[in-house]
């Protein structure tokens, strides 16, 4: 196939999806109104001492964003299962995994860019410093794709099951771990005074991995469950 | 703390109980459930074969 | 002597064979336990740094290598069948799966046994504890997504794909996990500086090959039932003389 009619497939895909989503706002909205909720309750949890806030807010940033994207991921492929629609894309001529990846990239736009756009905001109630949180915003945007395209692969797999949704974290949440090591380790070395760049790149070359493998793996989950 | 004095003083019963005890329990428990599925599938196909030759007949 | 291996790859001829496997192993791996026993606690003398406790060491150290050698070879079944749609290794890797939870389960509260009088804490956030826990997580989601599917074909093959993913994933968590830990520098007790007495290594060593043919055992008597399951309506299942 040639590279155009490629890319232009992936806009396709990336575009019909956006549109879909803006036609049920009320779905995004929820992931967002969550991961501020959860945010939010933190300080009640723990109490208002600002050291303590802090130093845990990347963390709990991180977390909420982890837990708030796997709320999502169950509706990455139902709705054009349930209308047939993911059969048809299977059939079609062209590479599965090329409108995996463009699904993802939609996912991420609905679901994981609202919530970097948040973070600042939320940050500023824990307290975190300009350059803190300049670091989390560069971290979420290397790492919340990643947890998009994981999750896929695990969205694939329990396509149509029921209870679907908790077993989906519970496949998805150990593989992410990594994720949420290096995103709130590069917060936490920034206040450290050390260089952050490692963790970035660390957190890069993970989102490449990604990029590389999880859009053939999720067509291969895709097609195991659609037999 | 209790425990932590009843530790010092009994270390081999500490090991003992605590660690080889609970591995013991846990093989036991898995050999337990390997037994009761096998003689459950055993049951099951012997209820199948019975009413299929009852079908046959 | 030619024995034709793949002869054995036929659940049929499998059953059979692993029904006559299993007392050997069952039997090699109580003498083994009861040898790495005396061993470890009779010949092997009190470590002068950790006292008794380090006698822990025996089941915690075979379980965690069992735990981790499990999963790869689980993740190695699971790839076979998934790649060359052989039914027997989709068996294996469903039955090795619960013996692999339960080492890891056994290696991590072994690990917290030996951690409150070491450390003085039930649990250290110590790179190997950790791993060792996203490990257990990792064996949970795949019997978890195997039980939740109903058809067997489509169970075995997502799974299979869950459980390569797992172990490509496995070394990256391992290293942050790592990594993660000395940032924060864990309150982690080094034992490698001190030197091993020759009993103690023999008595892991003895521990380990038991839990191995113990684990053996197990899976094969796992693997009998889930056979019998699968194959119900063939005929040699019907000529079996346990079912008449």
């Amino acid at each position: 196939m040639k590279k155009s009619s490629m890319l232009g497939l992936l806009v396709l895909v990336i575009r019909r999806d956006l549109v879909l989503a803006m036609r049920r706002r009320a779905d995004m909205l929820t992931t967002l109104i969550f991961f501020v909720m959860v945010v939010s309750l933190f300080p009640l949890g723990v109490g208002p001492e600002m050291d303590m806030l802090r130093k845990m807010a990347a963390g709990v940033l991180w977390v909420a964003a982890l837990l708030s994207s796997m709320l999502s991921l169950g509706r990455l492929f139902s709705a054009d299962y349930l209308d047939g629609t993911l059969e048809q894309m299977m059939l079609a001529p062209q590479s599965l995994s090329v409108l995996v990846l463009g699904k993802m990239v939609a996912h991420w736009m609905v679901s994981g860019l609202p919530l970097v756009l948040m973070a600042p905001v939320l940050g500023l109630q824990f307290d975190m410093s300009a350059q803190a949180l300049g670091v989390l915003i560069a971290g979420l945007l290397l790492g919340t794709p990643v947890l998009s395209m994981v999750g896929a692969i695990g969205a694939a797999l329990t396509l149509g099951l029921r209870g679907g949704g908790v077993l989906l974290s519970l496949l998805v949440l150990p593989l992410c771990i990594p994720v949420l090591i290096f995103g709130t380790g590069a917060v936490e070395a920034s206040t450290a005074g050390l260089g952050v760049a490692s963790h970035l790149s660390l957190l890069g070359a993970l989102l490449v991995l990604a990029l590389a493998f999880t859009p053939w793996v999720t067509a291969q989950a895709l097609r195991i469950s659609m037999e | 703390m209790g425990l932590d004095i009843w530790m010092r003083e009994n270390p081999l019963t500490y090991v003992w109980l605590g660690s080889y005890a609970v591995a013991l329990l846990v093989f036991v428990i898995e050999v337990a459930m390997v037994v009761h599925k096998r003689k459950i599938t055993l049951r099951q196909i012997c209820l199948m074969r019975n009413t299929g030759d009852e079908e046959i007949a | 002597m030619a024995i034709n291996w793949f002869k054995y790859s036929a659940p049929s001829t499998f059953y059979g064979l692993a029904g006559k496997l299993i007392p050997w192993f069952a039997l090699s791996a109580a003498i083994m336990f009861a040898v790495g026993l005396y061993i470890g606690f009779v010949v092997a003398p009190m470590d002068a740094q950790q006292g008794e406790f380090y006698r822990i060491v025996f089941i915690h150290v075979a379980s965690s290598i069992l735990s981790m050698f499990l999963y790869l070879i689980m993740a190695g079944y699971a790839a076979l069948g998934l790649i060359f749609n052989t039914r027997l290794s989709s068996m294996m890797a469903t039955a090795i799966a619960p013996t692999g939870a339960l080492f890891a389960f056994i290696s991590l509260w072994t690990g917290a046994l030996w951690g409150k009088p070491m450390w003085g804490a039930w649990w250290v956030w110590d790179a190997r504890l950790t791993s060792e826990l996203i490990l257990l997580f990792l064996y949970l989601g795949f019997i978890a997504l195997h039980a939740s599917i109903d058809d067997p074909r489509r169970a075995d093959r997502a799974s299979a794909l869950l459980a390569i993913v797992g172990s490509v994933n496995v070394p990256i968590i391992y290293f942050s996990v790592k990594w993660w830990n000395t940032l924060h520098q864990g309150s982690t007790i080094k034992f490698s500086g001190t030197s091993m007495h020759v009993a103690m290594q023999q008595a892991m060593f003895v521990t380990l090959v038991a839990c191995w043919l113990y684990a053996i055992a197990v899976v094969l008597a796992r693997v009998r039932s889930i056979i019998l399951e699968r194959e119900r309506h063939t005929k040699w299942i019907a000529e079996l003389p346990e079912v008449k």
